[in-house]
């Protein structure tokens, strides 16, 4: 067989790497041990083309070495890359335990065998009479021995064959499953679905379930349905919800829930209730991991509020969608409140007075719509980057300063609790989401006043300022004007690791302002007014905090959109972690 | 400058300087250059600035808005330092921020600030300005100022207090008219003394009349009647805005001459009793006596017309001894017969279209001539030299009764003035205020070309390209009348408006084709925002494919219409329900303020105002902007089952048309009102509008009481 050897078993390029096949003389193992290491480097698959006779004897331990370096490699590389074995000749001895080693092992017809001894030490030790092909050819290791994997007519088949075979496997473990056009229709029956392609929906109980793509990425969603018992929670119904989640989480995409529900089923009594906990262990579990939305579509109430709370969004439609623990009826006999479902409940007390929902619709499509559009903007899970998206306008556009001179643009608002929490909230999803932080402040302190102080503005406030001290995304910060006592710390200050802050010249970085630290510096000092120039001549300006580091630069007020694109830039690569704990105590 | 050229475009590094110059610094920064050296001041031809002719050191510009930074322009140029004067709100306003100097004379309301004569007095002493200049409006005409600062030594850049006196005064000028000759409206030439007295001079002359205040100008304070009980309402609102305008509420009464032209010719005067004309001004496009668009010269004058009037304006002015830029009016019949109107002693606001055609500097003649110098030009220098036209960017809403005020910032500001031949006077840049202190105009936007045609071309094409953002604009009404077939063919009067829109300005009107390239552009908009959609970077890879064709329905004014779109070699090709197909070419994005693109291959422009992320747009296109809501087919099918929100039953309610101050209130709760009858004033812009009833009925409650602020669409007043 040494005389087919020539044309077909040199060096061959197969993939991306060039391989080199032994012949039988083992002495070239140190080539094929470096070929193989080569491509352990890389990540790329190792071909051989075998037809070697065995060890080499005249060289005795030496050659056998070379097995064992060989079949080490092997071993190493199972699993890390694809490892194929064409044998082209007849493979004897020591020859046959690499192939045997590889992921695939595949054979010429009539012209390669593999065994460990041949027809004739056989014949000596057993008698059996068994010719070559028998003993150990291609139908004997396909069919009988399970040896190969395949057969082919002649060597030149064998490659092409080969070549064809190689795109369907990943160059490597570190690579996913090569992905191929297909031309063949990949779903006949599916593309009627009123779902978006690749979309699956399990139609029964209270609750539809399914799974879709949404511009092109995948969503898990859950859709509760009025029309079945009122929406009401059954433990199938919880079920159904629990899997879509549990299946949400395993490959990391967001799960959006759209609410109709008017709570527990009665019926069912504690299972229900057993139904809703489940649900609420996954929603906590989920949270920070994958997105979690929820569509207020329809009355909510009782323990069907609970859920959208513990989800990162809560939108809601308007004059149709409602949330409330009890309806009016239940006020009305325990508080004697004369109240409507929209005034209790409705889409304008949530997103105005008690930041429930985050935003509101003006009916169903319009709510479905927005979300699509919304969603490219939020990576699909923790494990992702935030998403890059396409910018038509110019990231160095100047913004014409008069817009950026006119201070009362921003909200020139103390920071109260509700704006407190609100932050905090919002801080806490970016950077669970990777999700850079840029802080615009203008901000003249914490909002005084007893209702503010007995509310526990000091443990609201707190919040606000956990969050950004935990985050560890990128965090930008702007000074546009105020940044005054502990809103300057609290609002993503250089001290809580703040990686890039600005300051415009009209910023005012101090304790307070002109009036209250004159009226305490000078206290019964008669005419302050005076004090009260120097104070704001010293502090009221970006200087003090610039010099001593606190603003990185003084910035025109126009470049800004330019500053903070070359920065983000930059801080796509920002690596932080905190310290390994269970969870943080979160001044809650 | 200099200091702000060291900065460069990086952070500010003076750290040593102290925060004054620092802030200066910043406020320099402010992109005021191209204020500074707009590209039309090569227009001025005629006599240009001679700058070594001795002239003043100092003026100070008793104004604000546009004409200050106009007067601006011209001093510097003359090499005139400058001063500003400014209230509170306008600390950093254009005009301030242009001049060298400038002087906060007092709070918001005009009364306390560029009226505030006294506190301008005291800026043009400490500032030791040797003149002043008072633009128009404000204390333009204002005799008492012009003859304190006369007695004081400072030069009144204008004519003398006393052909102010003359002039400015109706009544007065009235009686000049005639002792030079010159025709007069039919009239009682003396102040009204009340409402009877009105009423009966009314009737003797003949309905229609209008009443307005002798002190009065720009639209305010006058009012026209055609019967009693108009005229009784307009005597008493027309006084009473006289009264809070110019401080002045004398009345006089005249015919209404119905359906003239309004044509203005332009007069220069000086010191040694030399006149000149600088041709005429065709102002017939008005609305409440405001003019809208102005343009010169005239389509309707011919040369012996031109000729015949100018020299009867500069015979007034002679008359007078008329020593500075000034205006006579005249209403023109369709038999070319010219009544003298009122003469304007004063810059006029439509000056540009004039200098356009003459190549004249007015504002360096007034300074000239008040300096003392002799008129160098001669009539038969002052040539006419192609066309020019000026439409007024106002900041107002042209649905309501051709324009309503509105106020707001513009959140987003980009003049045309890249267009050659294109002039924009204006104050005002991105983030300026229009608030409710102050006249709402953006911007005088001129363009003069070798004929009326191509100019009107122009101001289209300028008009299209115009971005206003964040308050309500007349542009929509100005762009409909430049494509206006009466207007294309200049046969206009005063009553032009009223006549070609007869049920108010609706927005243009739709077209079969106009509306397909409309719908064609939002669908192409729509597909390129979910193309958008669907470029995610940085992200594990998904099923990422980019689409290539969309199935639409396209709804504009509540009508749903189906399309397909495809897109094909930088093309998109939109195909309706009717088979009718437009293609859009793939020359723009979503984030250009304006996009420009071909259609069916002719050049077009469509501004994408915003977009929501359900498919709702607002696109202004021919000037109009519509709500365009672009749903996929699919989508599109559901919106049957949406509930319809119920719309607020307006007819039992009287609504704020525009934002302002309640003047007073009529009404009182329980009370029966007629249709038709006021039931509250409200004034805005100091225009005082009175709100009637829709219809008759018992006031149910009255939400406002007098002083209040209303926002446009409050409800004031609800009937049973």
């Amino acid at each position: 067989m040494r005389s087919t050897e020539p044309p077909l078993t040199r060096a061959r390029v197969v993939t991306r790497t060039t391989d080199v096949e032994e012949g039988s003389e083992v002495a070239e193992t140190s080539v094929r041990e470096v070929v193989m290491d080569q491509a352990m480097l890389v990540g790329a698959p190792v071909i051989g083309l075998n037809d070697s006779g065995g060890a080499r004897i005249q060289e005795g331990v030496e050659s056998l070495a070379g097995y064992a370096d060989i079949f080490q490699r092997n071993v190493m590389a199972s699993g890390v890359i694809p490892q194929i074995s064409l044998i082209m000749g007849p493979c004897a001895g020591g020859a046959v335990y690499s192939p045997a080693l590889t992921d695939f092992t595949f054979m010429v017809r009539d012209s390669s065998y593999l065994f460990i001894t041949g027809p004739d030490v056989v014949k000596a030790v057993t008698n059996e009479d068994v010719t070559q092909e028998e003993l150990g050819g291609a139908k004997t290791h396909t069919t009988l021995s399970g040896v190969a994997h395949g057969a082919f007519d002649n060597d030149v088949d064998a490659l092409i064959t080969l070549r064809t075979f190689m795109p369907f496997l990943p160059l490597s473990n570190r690579e996913n499953a090569p992905v191929r056009p297909c031309d063949d229709p990949w779903s006949l029956s599916l593309s009627l679905s009123l779902l978006r392609t690749l979309s699956l929906i399990f139609l029964s109980d209270s609750v539809v379930t399914g799974h879709g793509l949404i511009n092109g990425r995948v969503a898990y969603i859950f859709s509760q349905d009025f029309t079945v018992f009122g929406g009401s929670l059954s433990s199938i119904h919880a079920k159904k919800v629990c899997k879509v989640m549990d299946q949400a989480m395993l490959v990391g995409a967001p799960v959006i829930g759209l609410n109709d529900s008017g709570g527990a089923r009665i019926q069912e009594g504690v299972e229900s209730l057993a139904g809703y906990a489940d649900i609420f262990q996954r929603n906590v579990m989920a949270s920070g991991v994958i997105p979690q939305i929820s569509l207020i579509m329809g009355p909510c109430a009782g323990g069907a509020v609970y859920s959208p709370a513990l989800t990162d969004f809560t939108f809601m439609v308007r004059d149709s969608s409602y949330l409330f623990i009890t309806g009016p009826d239940v006020v009305k006999a325990v508080t004697n409140e004369d109240v409507t479902q929209e005034e209790l409940g409705g889409a304008k007390t949530h997103t105005t007075l008690s930041g429930v929902a985050h935003g509101a619709f003006d009916n169903d499509v319009d709510a479905l719509i927005t979300l699509r559009t919304f969603m490219p903007f939020l990576p699909l899970s923790n494990r992702e980057n935030a998403p890059v998206r396409p910018c038509d306008d110019p990231w160095d556009r100047e913004v014409d300063p008069e817009l950026c001179h006119q201070g009362d643009l921003c909200c020139r608002r103390c920071l109260d609790i509700n704006s407190s929490v609100k932050g905090a909230r919002f801080v806490r999803f970016c950077d669970a989401f990777n999700i850079p932080i840029i802080t615009f402040v203008d901000v003249p302190g914490f909002l005084p006043g007893t209702a503010q102080e007995y509310g526990g503005i000091i443990r609201h406030g707190a919040k606000l300022l956990f969050a950004y001290a935990e985050a560890t995304v990128p965090k930008i910060t702007v000074i546009t004007r105020k940044a005054y006592g502990g809103a300057y710390d609290v609002m993503s200050s250089k001290h809580l690791r703040g990686d890039v802050n600005y300051a415009w010249p009209t910023a005012e970085v101090a304790v307070m302002g002109a009036k209250g630290a004159v009226s305490i510096i000078y206290h019964g000092k008669g005419d302050i007014s005076e004090y009260e120039k120097e104070y704001v001549e010293k502090f009221g300006n970006p200087f003090p905090a610039a010099v001593r580091g606190f603003v990185d630069d003084i910035i025109e007020p126009r470049t800004t959109r330019k500053r903070i694109c070359m920065d983000l830039t930059i801080l796509a690569a920002k690596k932080l972690t905190n310290p390994w704990k269970k969870h943080a105590n979160m001044p809650l | 400058m200099a200091v702000l050229r060291l900065m460069g475009s990086g952070g500010i590094m003076l750290r040593r300087q102290g925060v004054q110059q620092l802030k200066l610094v910043t406020r320099l920064a402010s992109s005021i250059e191209h204020k500074l050296d707009p590209k039309w001041f090569e227009i001025y031809t005629t006599d240009p600035i001679n700058r070594s002719e001795p002239t003043f050191d100092k003026i100070l510009i008793a104004n604000r808005g546009e004409i200050a930074c106009r007067v601006i322009l011209t001093a510097r140029r003359m090499g005139i330092k400058t001063v500003a004067i400014h209230s509170d709100v306008d600390s950093n306003a254009v005009h301030v921020r242009l001049a060298d100097e400038k002087v906060c004379v007092g709070k918001a309301p005009t009364s306390q600030s560029y009226l505030n004569v006294d506190a301008i007095l005291d800026a043009v002493r400490k500032t030791g300005s040797q003149a002043v200049h008072p633009g128009y409006g404000f204390l333009s005409e204002n005799t008492k100022f012009a003859g304190i600062l006369e007695s004081e030594g400072i030069t009144f850049i204008g004519p003398s207090a006393s052909a102010i006196i003359k002039m400015g005064d109706k009544l007065e000028s009235k009686r000049l008219a005639k002792a030079a000759n010159v025709n007069g409206i039919p009239g009682y030439d003396g102040e009204i003394r009340d409402v009877d007295h009105c009423l009966e001079i009314a009737n003797q002359i003949g309905y229609p009349v209008m009443v307005k205040a002798s002190a009065g100008g720009g639209g305010k304070g006058m009012r026209i009647a055609w019967n009693d009980h108009e005229c009784k309402d307009g005597f008493r609102l027309s006084k009473d805005e006289a009264k809070s305008s110019f401080g002045d509420d004398r009345m006089l009464v005249e015919k209404y001459v119905s359906n003239p032209r309004h044509i203005e010719i332009q007069v220069l005067g000086d010191k040694h009793g030399n006149a000149i004309y600088l041709n005429e001004r065709e102002c017939s496009i008005q609305r409440r006596n405001q003019k809208v668009i102005e343009e010169s010269p005239s389509p309707f004058v011919d040369p012996q017309l031109r000729k015949a009037m100018g020299e009867q304006a500069v015979a007034m002015a002679k008359h007078v001894g008329y020593s500075s830029a000034g205006t006579v009016e005249f209403l023109v019949d369709d038999q070319k017969n010219f009544y003298f109107l009122e003469m304007n002693t004063r810059l006029q606001v439509e000056h540009p279209i004039t200098e356009c055609i003459t190549g004249v500097d007015l504002v360096y003649q007034m300074i000239r001539s008040a300096k003392g110098y002799p008129l160098r030009l001669k009539q038969s220098d002052i040539p006419v030299r192609g066309w020019a036209i000026e439409s007024r960017v106002y900041a107002e809403d042209p649905s309501k009764n051709f324009g309503l005020p509105s106020i707001g910032r513009l959140s987003r500001y980009i003049e045309p003035n890249h267009l050659e031949g294109v002039r924009c006077d204006s104050g005002i840049e991105e983030g300026s205020d229009i608030s409710v202190y102050y006249d709402p105009m953006i911007c005088k936007l001129v363009t003069y070309a070798p004929t009326r045609e191509l100019a009107i071309q122009k101001q289209i094409q300028a008009l299209d390209e115009y971005v206003i953002r964040g308050v309500t604009h007349n542009i929509p009404l100005l762009r409909d009348i430049f494509t206006e077939a009466r207007f294309r063919k200049g046969d206009i009067n005063t009553s032009y408006l009223p006549t070609v829109y007869p049920d108010g300005f609706q927005g243009v009107q739709l077209t079969n084709t106009v509306k397909k390239s409309l719908m064609a552009i939002g669908a192409v908009m729509r597909a390129k925002d979910k193309k958008r959609m669907r470029m995610i970077y940085g992200q594990a890879p998904t099923h990422r494919v980019i689409p290539k064709s969309f199935e639409f329905v396209v709804n504009l004014r509540e009508e749903n219409t189906p399309c397909t779109v495809v897109e094909k070699d930088g093309y998109y090709v939109i195909t309706f329900a009717d088979g009718e197909k437009v293609t859009v070419s793939d020359t723009f994005n979503l984030a250009e303020p304006v996009a420009k693109m071909k259609v069916n291959g002719k050049n077009d422009i469509a501004q994408l105002i915003w977009r929501k992320a359900g498919g709702k747009m607002r696109i202004r296109y021919m000037g109009t902007a519509f709500n365009v809501n672009v749903l996929e087919g699919s989508v599109a099918d559901y919106m049957k089952f949406m509930p319809v929100l119920v719309k607020a039953d307006t007819s039992k309610t009287v609504i704020a048309p525009m934002p302002g101050v309640v003047k007073s209130v009529s009404a009182q709760v329980g009370q029966m009102v007629p249709e038709g009858q006021e039931v509250c004033v409200i004034e805005a812009m100091k225009m005082q509008n009175s709100l009637t009833a829709a219809s008759a009925g018992k006031v149910k409650a009255i939400h406002i009481k007098t002083g209040d602020t209303v926002e446009e669409d409050q409800v004031l007043v609800e009937f049973e």
